[in-house]
């Protein structure tokens, strides 16, 4: 099992913690209808390092930005988002 | 004595003088040639049923299979080998039954024991809003002429006594939605037997050969790049579901899918204690026995990106759990093995069988968790597109515009979030 180091709550079970999506997948409001679609619906789909977006849904419910490797599932970086 | 290379009783007869030393290897292990009219790009089950099929229906020949490691070794072998073509969506359940039909006949077909076993496929109900659901599905399943025959909560019984039907069950079972024609296979004899038919009929299957780039020509793809030096292509075909993402990105090319890691588990060999397919969407939780006497459990994915090939403990806790609220006398075996396929999925949850934005290369991927399944129906479809360049009719829902078009094949309805799935 992962173990997210939360900011606010610090290290927990990946159990309590839900995947969103990769960083690069958030629509940005402006974005014109082609390129919404183009980042809602295609994915790098790293085999390496990922930038994700994760929410602590079962804690203090952060918006957190997780950098993680899709092979090793190593943990480099938790921020708040 | 000859070498043999077809199996039959009398030849295993006439082996029983000579030791069983007389037959032949079942396929080739040829060094690549320059080129070829078609690669395949993955030795799974999809992939060697593509080049049988290239070769059997089309008569392709000059076609070569290229696999990184060696054949079923990635998510042939590492499923929960059912069988069943009973979805809700038209699109999906006429594609998906085209297959089974494949299955009926595949060991006679390759002249290989698949040990397919059509020993029904039973969807649980556990209320009455999943009893309406399965009753909508059957009606659709029967609408199109497959098999579907809704249960009360008394068949089920009959059918599974094992099932806990007490007042205070944790999964009370309303009744279930069974297709009869649905089953088991064993997937390694799958991709072995496709391994074998295609090789006899002239496919090179090229195992340790990884792709590591394309070669492109104007903007169409003339072969690839691989760790046996390059090998030119007229047509290339991807089919590594699992790893579509990484290989598609070699040709520039970014995809509507997201891999994820699916686990199964076994336990220690049994007696015959069930005897059908039981699954349960509310819970998704996938219970069958194999030959060999194991029961083999399979549940949710792990719900994050994910190629590690290992799953984590919370899900094959919840899956245990949940198989044994619904037979508790599975509480009594042992967990002998557990195993991980990375699932390519697909932001609509159906596969994607279609050609890709550079010339002469095509893609045959995001199966999801249900890829097995669709072994024959898959290669059919994927050699019908790349020995003409059309899609096959049932397989013409499952092109790459669809995303850009609206029209997804959406069975669970959550849209490009496959964690939901």
């Amino acid at each position: 099992m992962l173990l997210i180091d939360c900011p606010h709550c610090g290290p927990r079970a990946q159990s309590e913690f839900a995947y969103d999506r990769t960083l690069d997948a958030i629509v940005q409001l402006a974005m014109v209808p082609s390129d919404a679609m183009t980042t809602l619906y295609t994915r790098a789909n790293p085999r390496d390092w990922s930038d994700e977006l994760w929410h602590h849904r079962s804690g203090c419910r952060t918006w957190l930005v997780v950098r993680r490797q899709t092979v090793t599932h190593a943990i480099e970086s938790v921020r708040a988002c | 004595m000859g070498r043999v290379s077809r199996y039959s009783a009398l030849a295993l007869l006439r082996g029983a003088l000579t030791g069983q030393r007389h037959w032949d290897r079942a396929w080739r292990d040829p060094a690549p040639r320059k080129s070829y009219d078609v690669l395949i790009i993955g030795g799974g089950g999809h992939g060697l049923s593509t080049a049988y099929y290239l070769a059997s229906v089309h008569g392709i020949t000059n076609v070569a299979v290229l696999e990184k490691g060696w054949i079923g070794g990635g998510n042939t072998g590492r499923n929960t080998t059912i069988v069943r073509s009973n979805y809700r969506q038209p699109a999906l359940h006429n594609f998906f039954d085209f297959a089974l039909g494949l299955w009926e006949g595949m060991s006679d077909e390759l002249n290989f024991n698949v040990m397919f076993s059509p020993r029904g496929a039973m969807f649980l109900g556990h209320s009455d809003s999943d009893m309406t659901a399965l009753a909508q599905r059957g009606d659709a399943l029967r609408c199109d002429g497959i098999d579907a025959e809704l249960l009360t909560r008394a068949q089920v019984a009959a059918l599974v006594p094992l099932l806990d039907m007490s007042p205070s069950a944790r999964f009370p079972v309303h009744g279930g939605l069974t297709q009869r024609r649905g089953g088991t296979a064993r997937h390694d004899a799958v991709a072995w037997g496709y391994a074998r038919a295609a090789d006899t009929l002239g496919v090179d299957i090229i195992q340790n050969c990884e792709i590591t780039g394309f070669t492109t020509t104007g903007g169409r793809v003339t072969g690839v790049e691989t760790t046996r030096g390059p090998i030119g292509a007229g047509r290339v075909g991807i089919c590594v579901a699992g790893n579509s993402g990484p290989v598609a990105a070699l040709a520039g090319i970014e995809l509507p899918i997201e891999a994820q890691t699916l686990q199964a588990f076994v336990t220690e060999p049994v007696k015959p204690m069930i005897d059908t397919v039981i699954m349960s969407q509310s819970l998704h939780c996938y219970i069958s026995q194999s030959d060999k006497g194991g029961i083999v459990l399979g549940g949710d994915p792990d719900q994050f990106p994910s190629y590690a090939q290992r799953g984590l403990p919370p899900r094959l806790e919840k899956t245990a759990a949940e198989a044994i609220a619904l037979v508790p006398a599975l509480s009594r075996l042992r967990m002998v093995r557990c195993w991980s396929g990375t699932t390519d999925m697909s932001f609509d949850g159906s596969p994607i069988i279609s050609a890709l934005p550079v010339d002469g290369l095509y893609l045959n991927g995001g199966w999801c968790y249900g890829g097995f399944k669709a072994t024959p129906g898959s290669g059919y479809a994927y050699a019908t597109l790349l020995a003409t360049g059309e899609p096959h009719a049932l397989a013409r829902p499952f092109g790459l515009d669809r995303f850009a078009s609206g029209a997804t094949i959406d069975e669970a309805g959550v849209g490009p979030m496959p964690q939901l799935r």
